[in-house]
Parts: C-alpha cells; sequence; structure tokens
C-alpha cells in the first residue's frame, strides 16, 4: 500500500534534477562585466560588434573570461574589477571617440560566471533587488494635467493656424483651464468656423456661448482624447528616460509603469545618486515663442501688469523680457541637438536640428517675422528660462537652428545633453526614493543568508532528534523545498528582496508544519495499534486535507499581499506565495516518495523509526 | 523522543470563560494603547526622508545633530541602527525643502564634521505615496479577513470561520498593541509580517477545527466540550512542535537578520505565540458558543474533504 508507481517516482526525480539546475547557477556568484550596447536605435547589437569589442580587447592585450552578445548588447566577464574598469575605459575610448556624442553605452555590470551550458539552458542566477545588490530606486509621479495643458496650448495654435488658412477671421483663441476658447465677432464666422474645426479636429468637441458682446466657440478635449493623451505622455516620458539613462551608462535600468501614471526607475548599481536624480528629475523642455516687443509692454509688465497673452521671462544674465504665450515650436519637434561653438563669434553653442514639420513651421515663422525677436525657451520643472532671444535677420530653412547665448561649454554640453535626451510630454516629480549603498546591499544578503541557514539548522536537528528517521525525511522535504523555490525564482527571474529573503525563512519554518502534521498523524494511528504500513498509509492520507486547508489560508493571505502590497510588501508576497505552492508538493509528494522508497518495499515491517511513540499506561513502546 | 504523553483529554473548555477574559483585556488593553499612544509609523506610511549614515567609529549623536540643526533642518530625529557606528536620520516633509536635494545636503553637512561618515541608504517617501500604501494595507488585511472567512465558511461552517477569523484578529490587534506600547516602528515590512501572522495563525485554527469535524464524525455520544477538548488535546504536541519550528526560523530572523528584519521578527514572535493560545483556547470556545453540534456535520455531506473519496484514498 506504500508503494508509487514508477511514474510518480520519475515525477519526483525530473522535479529534483530541473531544480537542482536552475539552482546551481546561484552557487557560481557573478563576475565583474562589461556591458557595451548601443545609445540609438539605429546602431545595431550583431555579431559585427562582438568582434569589435574582441578586436579591441585584443589590441590592448586583455584577456577576458567569455564574450557573449544577447539582445541588450555584448557583455564581456573578467576575473577582477581592476580589469573590468581598464576594460570600461578602454571601451569607452574606442566606440565613443567625440564623448559629447556618445553612440555607445558602456556600463560596469556583473555576469552569472555559472557554466555556459547552463546559461544555454536559461538557468541563471536569482534577480537580486536593489536592497541587495545596491543602487537607486525611483518612483515618479507623471503631471497628467499638465500634460493636458500643453496639448491644448498647442492644440489652440493649430486652431489658430486653421482659421487662418480658411480665412476666418476670429477675435482672439486663448487657452482657459481645460478648454480653449475661441472668440468671433459674428455668428455667421462662428458657424462656418465651428464646422471647418469639427472637420480637422476630431479630438474636440465645440460648444458655442457668449461671453458679453463676444460670440465664444469653447473646445474641449473628448474624454477618449483625454485618455490617448495620457497614455501617449506616460509613454513618452518612458522613451525619454531610456534615452536619458543610456546617458548614464546603467547596465539593467528597469524603468516601468506603474499604475495609471506613475513610472518606476530602478538603476542597480548607481552609486552617483546626485548626476542620475540631475538627469531624471529635470524636465526641460524647450520652446520657441515670439518676443513681444511693442514699446512699453515690458515696463508695464515690470509693474505687475502683463499684457494679456504674454509672459514675463528673465534671459539668462538677468534681463527681462516679455514673451508671447502663443508657443511657436515645442521639443516634440526636435530630433537632434549637439553642442559646438558658433561659426562667427566661437561662442558655445547647441545646433539643434528640427524634424520636417518643424522646419516648415520655423521657415514660415522666420519668414514672417524678419526683424522681430524670437526667444529661445528652456523650462525646467514649471520655471523657464530664456536661454538666447535673437533677432530674426532672414528666413531660416532647412531645420537647423543654432541656440548662442551667454552660457559657458559646460552649460552648451548640459543643454544639448537634456535637449537631445528628448522632452518630456509631461512635467514628472519624485514622489519616492530609495538609495542603497553596495556595502548595505552585501549585509543585507549575508544577513539574510544567515537567518535562513541558522533557522534551517536548529529546525533540521530538532526534528531529526524528535522523529529519528521520519524527522531526516522530514529534512530532506524541507531542503528540497528551498531547492525549489529558489529554483523557481532563478527560473521566473523575480526580483529577490531583503523581505523575499524573510520571506524564504518564514516559508520554510512554515512548511515544516506540514511534516509535522504528518508525522504526528502517523505516530496517532500507531498509538493506536495500526501495523506500521497502515500507519504511514493513514497518516499521510489523513493529514493532506488539513495540509491543505491550512495552506490555502496561508496562501489567501499571500495573495492578498501580492495584490495590494508595492516595494517591500511583495517582494515578501511573491517568494511566500511560490513557498506555499513548493511545500505543498515536497512536503506530501517527495516526502511520501522517500517513505516509500525506505519502508513501503518491506513486506514485514515491524517498527517505523519516528522515535518514541508513548501509549498510555505502557510506558515504553517503541 | 516524545514531549506530550498525554493521558486524558485536558479539560480546556471547562477554562473557555477564563482564557476568554484573559484574551478580552489584553485586547482592551492593545486597542487602550493603540488609541492613547497610536502606531509609531515609519517614513513609508508618513512621507518623510530616512537617511542611514554609517561612520567609521562611533558616531557622536550630539555632534550630528548639532551640524544638523547649524545646517538648518528642523524636526529631524537622530538616532543608532543597529550599532553604534550606525545612525539613521529621520527627516518630515516639508514643502518648501528641495526633496531631490535633501539627502546630498544632508550628506554634505555630516561630512564637513566627520569625514568618515558614508551613505548607507537614503529612503524618500511623498505624502501621496505614504497614504496610498496605508490605503493598500488596510485593504489588503480586509481582503485577507474576507477571504479566510469565505473559504473557511465554505470548507467547514460559518461558526468556525467567524471564530476563527475574531480570535486572529484578536491576535493581529494584539500585534499592533505591542508596537503601539514599545513605541516599535510600523513599517511596510512588519504589515507584512502582520498579514503573514494572520494567515498563519488561521491555519492553527483549521487543524483544530479539522479534528472537532472529524471527532464529531467518529465519536457519538461525546458532549460538544468533549469533542472539542479531545481535538485540543490531539493536536496540542503537533501546535506546539510546529509553532516551535516556526519560532526557532523566526528567532533566527531576529538574531542574524540585523536592524532591518528586527521588527519583521517581532511582530511574527508576537504574532506566533498570540496564535497559539488564541487559535486554540479562543477560537474553540467561541465556536462552542456560537452553538456547534454534531448534527451540523452528519447532515452536511458537503463539509467533507473532496480530495478525499469514500474509501480514504487520497490523491
Amino acid at each position: 500500500m506504500n508503494r508509487y508507481p514508477l511514474w510518480k517516482y520519475i515525477t519526483v526525480v525530473v522535479a529534483l534534477v530541473i531544480g537542482f539546475l536552475y539552482t546551481l547557477p546561484n552557487f557560481f556568484g557573478e563576475a565583474p562585466a562589461v556591458q557595451l550596447s548601443p545609445a540609438r536605435a539605429t546602431l545595431k547589437t550583431d555579431a559585427q560588434l562582438l568582434s569589435r569589442v574582441e578586436a579591441a580587447l585584443q589590441g590592448a592585450g586583455i584577456s577576458h573570461d567569455g564574450i557573449f552578445l544577447d539582445s541588450n548588447g555584448v557583455k564581456t566577464r573578467f576575473k577582477d574589477t581592476d580589469t573590468q574598469l581598464k576594460v570600461k575605459d578602454l571601451l569607452e575610448k574606442t566606440f565613443n571617440p567625440n564623448p559629447q556624442d556618445a553612440q555607445y553605452v558602456v556600463a560596469l555590470n556583473l555576469l552569472s560566471s555559472s557554466p555556459k551550458w547552463l546559461s544555454n539552458l536559461g538557468a541563471l542566477p536569482m534577480y537580486l533587488g536593489l536592497d541587495l545588490r545596491g543602487g537607486v530606486h525611483f518612483l515618479l509621479q507623471v503631471d497628467m494635467a499638465g500634460a493636458l495643458t500643453k496639448r491644448l496650448d498647442s492644440m489652440s495654435a493649430d486652431l489658430r493656424t486653421l482659421l487662418r488658412d480658411k480665412n476666418l477671421r476670429h477675435a482672439g483663441i486663448n487657452r482657459e483651464g481645460n478648454a480653449v476658447v475661441v472668440k468671433f465677432r459674428d455668428a455667421d464666422t462662428r458657424t462656418k468656423a465651428r464646422i471647418v474645426l469639427e472637420d480637422n479636429q476630431p479630438d474636440l468637441t465645440f460648444v458655442d456661448g457668449q461671453d458679453g458682446s463676444d460670440l465664444k466657440l469653447t473646445a474641449s478635449l473628448k474624454p477618449t482624447a483625454v485618455k490617448r493623451i495620457q497614455d501617449f505622455a506616460l509613454k513618452q516620458n518612458i522613451t525619454t528616460l531610456h534615452n536619458r539613462i543610456n546617458e548614464l551608462g546603467v547596465a539593467e535600468p528597469v524603468i516601468q509603469q506603474q499604475g495609471a501614471d506613475r513610472i518606476v526607475v530602478q538603476l542597480p548599481g548607481v552609486q552617483d545618486t546626485a548626476k542620475a536624480k540631475d538627469i531624471l528629475g529635470r524636465t526641460a523642455t524647450l520652446e520657441i515663442r515670439m518676443v513681444d516687443d511693442t514699446p512699453g509692454a515690458l515696463e508695464a509688465a515690470m509693474a505687475g501688469q502683463a499684457p494679456f497673452g504674454t509672459e514675463l521671462y528673465s534671459e539668462r544674465g538677468g534681463s527681462p523680457l516679455l514673451v508671447k504665450k502663443q508657443v511657436v515650436l515645442t521639443g516634440d519637434r526636435l530630433t537632434d541637438a549637439q553642442p559646438g561653438f558658433d561659426g562667427q563669434t566661437h561662442e558655445p553653442a547647441v545646433h539643434l536640428t528640427l524634424d520636417s514639420a518643424g522646419a516648415r513651421i520655423f521657415k514660415d515663422i522666420t519668414r514672417e517675422n524678419v526683424g522681430k525677436r524670437m526667444a529661445i525657451l528652456l523650462i525646467e520643472k514649471g520655471k523657464g528660462e530664456v536661454v538666447t532671444a535673437p533677432v530674426i535677420r532672414t528666413e531660416i530653412g532647412g531645420g537647423r537652428v543654432q541656440i548662442s547665448g551667454k552660457m559657458s561649454t559646460m552649460e552648451a554640453n548640459d543643454t544639448a545633453l537634456l535637449l537631445r535626451a528628448g522632452s518630456l510630454a509631461a512635467p514628472m516629480d519624485i514622489v519616492e526614493e530609495r538609495t542603497i549603498g553596495p556595502s548595505l546591499g552585501a549585509d543585507n544578503i549575508s544577513k539574510g543568508f544567515h537567518s535562513t541557514l541558522w533557522g534551517f539548522l536548529a529546525i533540521a536537528a530538532f526534528m531529526m532528534c524528535y522523529y529519528l528517521m521520519f524527522g531526516l525525511i522530514s529534512t530532506l522535504a524541507l531542503a528540497a523545498n528551498l531547492m525549489f523555490l529558489v529554483a523557481l525564482l532563478s527560473l521566473m527571474q523575480a526580483t529577490l528582496t531583503l523581505p523575499g529573503i524573510a520571506a524564504i525563512a518564514l516559508t520554510l519554518g512554515m512548511a515544516i508544519d506540514s511534516n509535522v502534521l504528518i508525522n504526528e498523524r502517523v505516530r496517532e494511528e500507531l498509538r493506536n495499534g495500526a501495523s506500521p504500513q497502515a500507519a504511514i498509509s493513514a497518516g499521510y492520507e489523513r493529514a493532506f486535507g488539513t495540509i491543505l486547508d491550512s495552506n490555502v489560508t496561508t496562501l489567501i493571505a499571500g495573495v492578498a499581499l501580492l495584490a495590494f502590497g508595492s516595494g517591500p510588501i511583495r517582494g515578501f508576497a511573491v517568494v511566500h506565495c511560490l513557498g506555499i505552492l513548493t511545500s505543498m508538493f515536497s512536503s506530501v509528494v517527495v516526502s511520501r516518495a522517500l517513505v516509500n522508497l525506505i519502508y513501503g518495499r518491506r513486506k514485514k515491517l515491524d517498527k517505523v523509526s519516528i522515535g518514541q511513540v508513548w501509549k498510555p499506561g505502557l510506558d515504553s513502546a517503541k | 523522543m516524545e514531549f506530550f504523553k498525554i493521558r486524558k483529554d485536558i479539560p480546556f473548555m471547562r477554562h473557555a470563560l477564563v482564557f476568554n477574559v484573559i484574551s478580552l483585556v489584553t485586547f482592551l488593553l492593545a486597542v487602550f494603547f493603540l488609541a492613547t499612544r497610536g502606531l509609531h509609523l515609519s517614513v513609508e506610511f508618513t512621507g518623510g526622508t530616512l537617511i542611514e549614515v554609517s561612520y567609521s567609529q562611533a558616531a557622536d549623536l550630539e555632534k550630528i545633530r548639532g551640524a544638523l540643526g547649524k545646517s538648518g533642518f528642523s524636526d529631524y530625529s537622530v538616532q543608532n541602527f543597529g550599532s553604534s557606528q550606525d545612525v539613521l536620520i529621520r527627516l518630515p516633509l516639508k514643502s518648501e525643502q528641495n526633496t531631490a536635494k535633501l539627502g546630498e545636503s544632508v550628506m554634505a553637512a555630516l561630512s564637513a564634521e566627520d569625514a568618515s561618515a558614508s551613505l548607507r541608504r537614503v529612503e524618500f517617501v511623498g505624502p501621496q505615496v505614504g497614504k496610498e500604501l496605508a490605503e493598500n494595507g488596510a485593504m489588503a488585511l480586509l481582503v485577507v479577513i474576507i477571504g479566510i472567512v469565505i473559504y473557511l465558511a465554505f470548507r467547514f461552517e460559518w461558526r468556525f470561520s467567524v471564530s476563527a477569523i475574531i480570535a486572529n484578529l484578536h491576535d493581529v490587534i494584539i500585534i499592533l498593541g505591542f508596537f503601539a506600547f514599545f513605541q516599535w516602528e510600523f513599517s511596510l515590512s512588519v504589515l507584512a509580517a502582520v498579514l503573514a501572522v494572520l494567515g498563519y495563525s488561521v491555519n492553527e485554527s483549521v487543524v483544530v477545527f479539522d479534528r472537532v469535524r472529524e471527532t464529531f464524525r467518529k465519536a457519538r455520544g461525546m458532549t460538544t466540550p468533549q469533542v472539542l477538548d479531545h481535538a485540543i488535546t490531539s493536536t496540542i504536541s503537533r501546535t506546539i512542535i510546529t509553532h516551535g519550528s516556526t519560532q526557532m526560523m523566526v528567532l533566527s530572523m531576529l538574531v542574524f537578520g540585523g536592524e532591518t528584519l528586527h521588527y519583521f521578527a517581532m511582530a511574527l514572535t508576537i504574532g506566533i505565540l498570540f496564535g497559539i493560545y488564541s487559535s486554540v483556547l479562543v477560537a474553540s470556545p467561541l465556536v462552542m458558543w456560537l452553538g456547534v453540534s454534531r448534527e451540523q456535520f452528519i447532515k452536511a455531506p458537503k463539509a467533507k474533504d473532496p480530495n478525499v473519496s469514500d474509501d480514504g484514498a487520497c490523491v
């Protein structure tokens, strides 16, 4: 009765072998590596890149421990961190001859030092969270209201162009809150305008209205359009963050959407958090607007009464400037920005390249405004600054623009980087930040490891003393559970954090419950006079219902944590839930397989080694 | 080895009232401390900045406070964290401060005082996130409770599910009471521990209830208190051993886990100790008072384990 069919043994053995294989990489540890990946989508990651890296290493006479190509780029493994740093500099020089215009991201990384055949199986070490490896974690909140306002601003410009193209005269277009208000002098024009605008702007709904003597047409965004704009803003911001982080040179950045309006950024191994925050937190956008040079207007604005439709900004260097609110061009139209020098004055400058639509707009605006001044504004964190406000001398075509003003070479570099990294569709704020130093990470690993190790040993020692052979079997089952759990975590590449390690320890402590239940049941059956074989069988069967019930209740708690938890709680919950599932298998199936293997084959089994079975009245029954 | 040589069923139910009065008093004390002292919520819930700094020698807290004061910080708290060399600085949320630069400016102030200061970690949580974490935590607690009640009601009977959840919620309140009384820091990982304890000690009740059901079915002519006594007595050894084993693991975390896992392990320890007590000595009398009887199990074949067929075989 205590014999498993062959297929069950095979299942257990296969599970154990797979578990062992996927646990294995964790023992090899990680070796320092350098990762080279293209910073631009146009550059390919292919075998040619690999051979270029190899050639560069050979040229410098540096030997490596393995070179790999994957979708991220080329990774090269080294024996020690000294070589790693040396190679980083070498690759930086070889692949980015012009540091101002980095084509490739060269980043320090850690690579599993497990043998190649394991990596080929997809067996990788567990993915360690930031609290274990050190790094920075940011939670950024995207200002959706800001995204909508920005969109409405550019839409009002579109409306203006449309009406002008159709020769429909309006008395002013302005954004008021979340709507664009167009004023008209007569109802006829308004009706015509409404038809034109409705045909051309499917995202807007139009409502007629009256404001004193003026006739109004109020345009607001449709809910579907709002949703789309917000989704787009989030995606755009994520892409922008990707670009900016590429400039930082981080090996495995995580940039993910969280919820409807948040973005998580994790930069493992980054130590210079100030720089990271600076680059990420900067929400610089470029805007080109016209300067209002009406005599007297600037003085009025200085006195606190800015003329309608204008804003007061200060120029780099401090002098005030009155700028129209209407945005001619935004950074969205920018395809490239490079630092350089002005051809004539040799002042530091930033060279901008506009896309075709941007180039056309720019050409039009410069043609129409020869002799006037245009302001190039850099908007950071809601505060705008006029970088430069040159006088337009001729029509500028071809989409090549140069910004030069009172800036240093350093400032030119920074401005170019910010602009090149792409503009954000909506401003973002850091709402959560975690920075973990590398020494703390290593400490956390050793603390978590020691907790688990000593706890496990204590339980193992106790179980073996108390239940003898059955205790040994329970311990083996528990060890199998640990192995399955680690294998599963490695296989899924779920992020392991310190709370995750705590969950491993706790889950092991709880998993032994199933084996205690079984062993106590078997003892009880023996106490009631059952034969050893019958006691084993009945013990396992009776205990199963209880084990199932208790694990399901624990699982309910685990799943709720998973669903509502964030950050550390989530890390805990993932491991906890997985651990409950593996413990069901290991404590029931694996331990039963072992028991069957040891006792099941014997026809005559007089006693089993499960420790003393005390019977009331019969004090020395064993 | 056999620790538990019990000849007769221990008459737990005779003292049911006493146990429940003890529970009620502890519970009320916990509620009292929660109400008067409140939880010392961590930065994760309240929002604010937390900075861990490590020194090469024992840190002089007064000097650190002075350095922070000089640099224009206010309402900060400075304390040792784990060892005398590690210091934890907490700063409340301030709208006018540039939160992004807070970490650096604190480090600048500290390094000026003592060059050996090195930054171990910075945590900044905005007010909105903190509020959400608290809300999500409460939500998780609610879902766990509802989920367990439904599952137990389905597997056993409503009386069991109600008693189990009351008994275990009382554990949760008591853990929180401890945290309020000692003003230990209540962080997200403590919350995780509390919820894990909830699931874990319901376990305990389930094991006892399983026995109660089995005994009701098997033994005729036993009164309800006798059945409960028998069920508790026959599971007591596994209760103690299981909890002992889990506690060994938790103890190991308490000893080796360092400051980060300290309160997590602490919450688990309290939870495990009270979990034994409440699920055995509180849940069972509650079931009894709610009027559990043999008929409820004989009539309702639904309550049977669907995984065990009539001949007792299971897969």
